[in-house]
């Protein structure tokens, strides 16, 4: 145990994701040698993503407006939305340059053995969403284990009716990947998904 | 460090770190074991989805001095990714894989348990039943198998022969005039011929029953199940019913 604000820093640093004690211990240490400058860089940062970032009203992602910057921009497509577990699979998506539409995050994915159903989800601000008449496409990016699966599944029940197209994210082998080492789940999906090689 | 190789069905995981899992299984000769699957999220990792929820698995670990390291995975059944697929039958899933893990114990054998679980989800998937009665006939065997067999003919008090109109929970079942507690609850008569056919496994009259009834007799698995577990099954709230 340590005198007082150290220890203070070390309990509250304790308390993040994936940070033990020990940790905790050698990034409050680190800290503490660190320049005032760094140490009120880090405060401000702290301070303002708590003060200036919060949630779009439309898609759920993080942002530092009403709407995130991806809502907000007219040069995207806003027939197509792609529909995320969380604001990092936007990076993610966002990373391959392959999709111009605009997102959806869900806040999670359906898992009643930890007690969350559709009703903790932002599926009622989806289906909002679509009721406006613009959307064309509804493209299901939930992860692909179990879990994503199942709530890909409710959400294709559910937007059967709405007069949309519904497409979820193809499952099959890793580029860079050998196949003896592939499931057979994931094995099995990338046959369903083969598709025709044109010479 | 001393390795082992067992039969298990994936029962629950959780996030563990950057990259891993912590995999809840239940295993044919041990027991419930809980292990560390590295770099499982990642998306080339060499165990794919053989660790989710559901899956049927050929596993060897080592034993760590709080949690098991998994080394390698074989899939025996994919049951989990059929039953994803159909919303209802994943619900039901759920919530069997929460009763199995709150009526096994860690490293305690419990082969019963495992076989009744496992053919419960190979039923699932074949969607050949109601998701909502496969969900029943296994909680009623569970508790049996656990030593919590409900009487749905004789008196559970007093063995008197049946059939009898009340239900106590408490009591364990079918309640004779003469034994039934204040509070009890009057099932119809089909509703008992329901409970007894699921947990004897007499699908063709479980498949015949008509909806009030089956839901009246979730009604009592569940407040059955939740007085015998002492604590509530979560996904049970989730389970979806025809």
């Amino acid at each position: 145990m340590y005198e007082g604000a150290v220890q203070d820093l070390i309990d509250e640093l304790g308390r993040l994701p994936g940070v033990g004690p020990k940790s905790a211990q050698r990034i409050a240490f680190h800290l503490l040698q660190a320049d005032a400058e760094d140490v009120t860089r880090l405060v401000t940062a702290l301070t303002e993503v708590k003060a200036k970032v919060r949630f779009c009203d439309q898609c759920g992602n993080v942002a530092q407006a009403e709407r995130c910057r991806i809502c907000a921009d007219s040069r995207r497509d806003h027939t197509s939305i792609c529909v995320v577990e969380e604001p990092k699979d936007v990076v993610a998506i966002e990373r391959t340059r392959e999709f111009r539409g605009t997102y959806h995050v869900l806040g999670g994915a359906i898992s009643p053995i930890d007690g969350v159903g559709p009703d903790d989800l932002r599926v009622r601000e989806l289906m909002q969403r679509l009721a406006s008449g613009e959307v064309q496409e509804v493209i299901i990016a939930t992860d692909p284990n179990l879990e994503g699966e199942a709530t890909a599944t409710y959400l294709s029940r559910l937007l059967r009716d709405v007069g949309v197209t519904v497409t979820r994210l193809a499952s099959g082998l890793p580029v860079g990947g050998d196949l003896e080492y592939a499931d057979e789940v994931t094995l099995g999906r990338a046959f369903e998904g083969r598709r025709r090689v044109d010479a | 460090m001393p390795l082992y190789r067992d039969e298990a069905i994936v029962l629950r995981t959780h996030k563990l770190g950057e990259a891993d899992r912590i995999i809840t299984m239940l295993t044919r000769t041990r027991g419930r074991v809980r292990a560390v699957a590295k770099g499982v999220r990642r998306t080339k990792s060499r165990f794919g989805s053989r660790l989710e929820p559901g899956m049927v698995i050929d596993v060897q670990c080592y034993e760590g001095r709080n949690l098991d390291t998994v080394t390698q995975v074989e899939t025996l059944a994919s049951y989990g990714d059929a039953i994803s697929r159909d919303y209802a039958a994943w619900t039901a899933a759920s919530a069997m894989l929460e009763t199995a893990i709150q009526l096994s114990e860690e490293h305690e054998p419990q082969t019963q348990q495992y076989l009744l679980l496992a053919g419960a989800l190979r039923a699932l998937s074949e969607r050949g039943h109601d998701p909502s009665l496969v969900l029943d006939a296994f909680l009623l065997r569970s508790l049996a198998v656990a030593g919590w067999a409900p009487s749905f003919h004789d008196c559970a008090r007093c063995g008197a022969d049946g059939p009898h109109r009340a239900f106590n929970v408490q009591s364990g079942g079918a309640v004779c005039p003469l034994c039934r507690p204040p509070g009890s609850s009057a099932p119809a008569p089909e509703t008992f011929a329901l409970l007894a056919a699921l947990l004897s496994g007499d699908w063709d009259l479980a498949d015949a029953s008509d909806e009030r009834h089956r839901r009246q007799g979730s009604g009592l698995v569940a407040a059955f199940l939740q007085w015998h577990l002492e604590r509530g099954v979560r996904s049970l709230r989730l389970v979806e019913r025809a």
